[in-house]
């Protein structure tokens, strides 16, 4: 039987009520009084060296409070990077600085070169039209292989070349990985391309800022993931203020999925402009301005080689990445496609010699940071691929070939830097097989081919790393931040509780599955709990909603908070009873003493609690605690899925007939908020695979600047899918044994897609080794005409 | 600047706007109903959808001026008059149609239309409905099933749980 409320249960939504009113409360809704709005002026090309910048003319134009250029934030510092890795041969990553209005260069289609307050945003944008550049256009460095040669363009010139970092994970001694190769009996290699994304939550960024000159104290509201992280690296790196006088506000926020990780210009812009203009400013995102300006995803180009022996185990891997990371390194842009991506190469196999070599690398482009998945989807499409690849090529059953490379006794140490705790990756894929009726397929085959369609069946396995962690293993690594996070469970006199977390909560529902954990462990009902999310001056300290972990590290910060809660009620509850306090039980609200009928209730304690004239001398007066909690150990979701497509022959065209996942996720809190962030995953996977690509043209001009020439999955795009998560192993190391779900489905599908369009062309007799994504219907059309 | 009058959500309202101030703008920026979104450019992306005059409308792509004198609904006038929720909106709740809720008001706004048009749509005729509706949370497979749910449709049986 579902559970009808606690853990387990499918307890429906309460943010929803306010969302589907109109009555939820997003930045852009944020209106403060006498508020300004800002233009910023972009870069039209792609690289250029500014000769000058003439605002007077905009200055005089109606409306317009203050002009602003990269010379107004000399004395401020730069855009910080909170992840230095660092290279193969020991030296630091480089790192440019990154203004806030461009100084002396432009560096992408998009850099923000001036920026116009007034009264209205109408008037911003007429003057912004009337400042003079003279920028002399540069030669865009476009292309990574050829931005990585000796005598390259250089997009920093005070860097020695284009690339950030050289990298290496793995074997390091080459002579080992080539003699592994040497000695295989099979070799597959594979070329392919990770395509870039554009997150493009549907919510455009907004920040609005207000500074009160009576206290001295500013407000930023923005549309963030993080705001605890946003307040740090704004106060401490950028614009050089007490973070006790910041408050940043996070309300409901439309979407993230990566993108709004990161601390962005305009955020530290607003906040410094509201106080030089002694007003408040707004800024609100066009969606053509996001595409230029939010961190986009992926954009990798790989080369990966498998060896195997003559009985078809993987005996080595070695694969060889450039990684984009645009013209600035964004907030984790560095981490992503080492630390988030090289030790996930392992995916569910015991290879027991891999290497990794990425060279990341600074183009005219907009930065490139962490999108749904960030850096494991990367791992996965390479990996996943070439071990199709390898069963096509020797003709063998790809799950046969998967299976009996499976990863099957844990702890397992990967020889990629970590240990995956648990896991059974033989028990997901047989139940992949069954939710996705693997067995009926043929017969399925059988149908499209006598609609003139081709039929293909892809199969692929993920593993990812969540709940990034723990602090000091990630700080030798390079992270400039702890990954810990914080809760505190304040119980009011009435029994009610309000637990203020450090997670925020932009689509993944929060606000009912956090209360369904305290309410479980508690006895009472959920309605009794509700969370504080999203606001500085509100929760203790929080490091944000990232990496598919706030369930598994906020909430296991939360489950630590309420044991200690539990704790001190029951030595009330001790008192009040007079027994003793190991004696005492708490169970669906009453704390009773053991053996005996002697009880009393959940709201008696709390009472107490504030009005202690009953009370143990020893125990402070008060209900309130606070836990922070530091993972031991990432988390390792799994998971096997399956997509079967149908190619028109005739025009290259695929759709996706049925889509089957398969997860282990450990335990579940609410399997229909899990089912949901699988499918959006799903959906963004797909999209990766068939539609979407950010492309620049040969002068670094965005060419996929709008909704209407980015591809978007839109609802006739995608099946419905069938979501299994009833492999569960628990995490071993966090109170909750869960392992996090939201980035699974964007990690697990684009290969399954791939993967099965190119069954379909080889059941029609084409040898097809590899499309890159998009699989758009002129790729796989000249895939089959080539 | 000129008066535009319309009803919105059965109330008569009116304001000072300039010739180019879009619908979208005049109930957000002077009604204060911003539960209608805006999350494009390029009348794309559908979170803007309202009625006027009982028809589906990007309020993105409309000047306030043209909808002078019409009856315009937003997502604030949806829900039955105790407050509670209407057929869709509460299907899109009992079945998880929205994650982040951006795009919902322009979805139920949608769905409405589709409903009253074509009371018992097939899955099929719903994905072509919304083609002008994006949803980057839900993956749209909700968002279907609750369609389906509020027109009476057993969509457990057509969907996956
Ligand atoms: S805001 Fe109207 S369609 Fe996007
Ligand atoms: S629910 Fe977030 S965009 Fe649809």
């Amino acid at each position: 039987m579902p559970k009808d409320s606690g853990i387990g249960a499918s307890s429906k939504r309460r943010e929803d009520v306010r969302f589907l009113t109109g009555a939820g409360n997003y930045t852009d809704d944020i209106n403060v009084h006498g508020q300004a709005y800002v233009h910023f002026l972009r870069s039209d090309i792609a690289h250029g060296r500014i000769k000058s910048i003439d605002t007077s003319a905009a200055e005089t134009m109606p409306g317009v409070v203050k002009v602003f250029t990269g010379k107004d934030f000399e004395g401020v510092g730069g855009m910080p990077c909170g992840w230095e890795v660092t290279d193969k041969h020991g030296a630091p990553m480089q790192e440019p600085p990154h203004p806030i209005l461009a100084q002396g260069k432009v560096r992408h289609v998009g850099d923000p070169i001036a920026a116009v307050v007034a009264d209205s945003l109408e008037q911003a944008r007429d003057a912004a039209e009337a400042i003079e550049l003279d920028i002399e256009e540069l030669p865009a460095v476009l292309d990574m292989k050829a931005a990585a040669q000796e005598g390259a363009t250089l997009v920093h010139d005070d860097l020695k070349n284009n690339i950030c970092y050289d990298w290496q994970l793995g074997e390091a001694d080459d002579a080992k990985v080539n003699e592994v190769f040497a000695n295989a009996a099979h070799v597959t290699t594979l070329d392919l391309v990770n395509n870039r994304l554009v997150a493009n939550p549907m919510e455009p960024r907004v920040a609005v800022a207000e500074y009160n000159r009576g206290t001295e104290d500013y407000t930023l509201y923005t549309t963030s993931q993080n705001p605890h992280v946003i307040r740090l690296l704004m106060c401490a790196f950028v614009l050089g203020l007490p973070e006790h006088k910041v408050r940043v506000v996070a309300p409901d926020v439309g979407g993230g999925f990566g993108t709004k990780i990161f601390h962005y210009a305009e955020e530290a812009f607003c906040t410094f402009a509201a106080k030089a203009c002694g007003r408040p400013v707004k800024w609100t995102a066009s969606r053509s301005e996001a595409f230029m300006s939010d961190a986009q995803g992926r954009d990798h180009v790989s080369t990966i080689e498998l060896a195997l022996d003559a009985d078809n185990n993987f005996i080595g891997l070695r694969t060889n990445t450039y990684a984009n990371l645009g013209a600035y390194l964004s907030t984790f842009s560095s981490s992503v496609p080492t630390w988030l991506h090289g030790t996930l190469m392992a995916g569910n196999y015991k290879t027991p010699v891999i290497q990794v070599n990425v060279k990341a690398m600074f183009t005219n482009t907009v930065p490139v940071d962490a999108y749904r998945g960030a850096g494991r989807p990367e791992a996965t499409f390479q990996l996943e691929r070439v071990v199709d690849k390898a069963a096509r090529e020797l003709g063998v059953d790809p799950i046969a070939l998967r299976r009996q490379n499976f990863i099957t006794q844990f702890p397992y140490d990967t020889p990629v830097a970590l240990t995956y705790d648990t896991g059974d990756y033989n028990g997901t894929m047989d139940k992949l097989e069954v939710a996705a009726d693997l067995a009926g397929f043929a017969a399925r085959r059988t149908e499209s081919e006598a609609k003139g369609k081709l039929r293909g069946l892809g199969i692929n396995c993920y593993i990812e790393a969540c709940g990034i962690a723990p602090s000091n293993i990630v700080g030798m690594l390079g992270a400039r931040a702890g990954l810990y996070d914080a809760a505190t469970v304040r119980v009011n006199a009435t029994g009610s509780i309000s637990v203020m977390v450090g997670a925020h909560s932009h689509g993944q529902g929060h606000e009912t599955a956090f209360p369904q954990v305290v309410a479980d462990m508690i006895g009472i009902d959920e309605s009794m709990v509700e969370i504080v999310h999203g606001d500085t001056s509100k929760i203790p300290f929080g490091m944000g909603t990232y990496g598919s972990r706030s369930l598994a590290v906020c909430g296991s910060a939360m489950v630590k908070a309420t044991e200690k809660v539990i704790e001190k009620a029951k030595k009330i509850a001790a008192h009040l009873l007079e027994a003793s306090e190991a004696d005492i039980e708490l169970k669906d609200g009453q704390f009773s003493v053991a053996g005996t009928d002697k009880s009393v209730a959940w709201g008696d304690v709390t009472l107490t609690a504030y009005v202690p004239h009953n009370y143990p001398l020893e125990v402070e007066p008060g209900l309130e605690e606070t836990a922070f909690y530091d993972p031991a150990n990432f988390t390792f979701p799994a998971g096997a899925y399956a997509c079967e497509v149908e190619v028109d022959p005739e025009t290259g065209q695929v759709t996706i007939e049925k889509f089957t996942a398969a997860d282990d996720f450990g335990n579940i809190i609410n399997p229909m908020i899990v089912d949901g962030q699988v499918h959006g995953g799903i959906g963004q996977g797909i999209g990766q695979a068939l539609l979407e690509n950010c492309a620049y043209d040969e002068n670094g001009q965005l060419l996929s600047a709008s909704f209407m020439d980015y591809a978007m999955p839109r609802a006739d795009d995608v099946p419905f899918y069938e979501v299994d998560h009833s492999s569960q192993t628990p995490c071993t190391h966090n109170p909750l044994g869960v392992k996090g779900c939201g980035e699974a489905g964007a990690i697990g599908s684009p290969p399954a897609v791939v993967n099965a369009v190119l069954d379909a062309l080889n059941s029609g007799g084409k040898s097809v080794d590899h499309i890159d994504m998009p699989v758009s219907p002129s790729r796989v059309w000249a895939a089959m005409n080539s | 600047m000129t008066q535009v009058s319309m009803t919105v959500n059965g109330k008569s309202v009116s304001g000072d706007v300039e010739g180019r101030t879009l619908l979208s703008s005049f109930l957000r920026d002077h009604l204060s109903l911003t539960g209608t979104h805006v999350g494009c450019d390029t009348a794309q992306c559908g979170a803007c959808v309202v009625h006027v005059n009982g028809e589906a409308v990007k309020s993105c792509n409309m000047l306030a001026l043209e909808a002078d004198g019409a009856d315009v609904g937003t997502i604030e006038g949806q829900a039955n008059p105790d407050g509670s929720l209407n057929v869709i909106q509460q299907a899109f709740q009992d079945h998880h149609g929205l994650q982040c809720g951006f795009c919902t008001p322009g979805m139920v706004m949608s769905a409405a239309a589709l409903l009253k048009e074509n009371p018992r749509p097939t899955e099929a005729e719903i994905r072509k409905y919304l083609e002008g509706n994006l949803c980057r949370c839900t993956g749209y497979h909700n968002i279907v099933k609750a369609i389906m749910a509020a027109s009476g449709q057993d969509a457990g049986k057509i969907a996956a749980e």
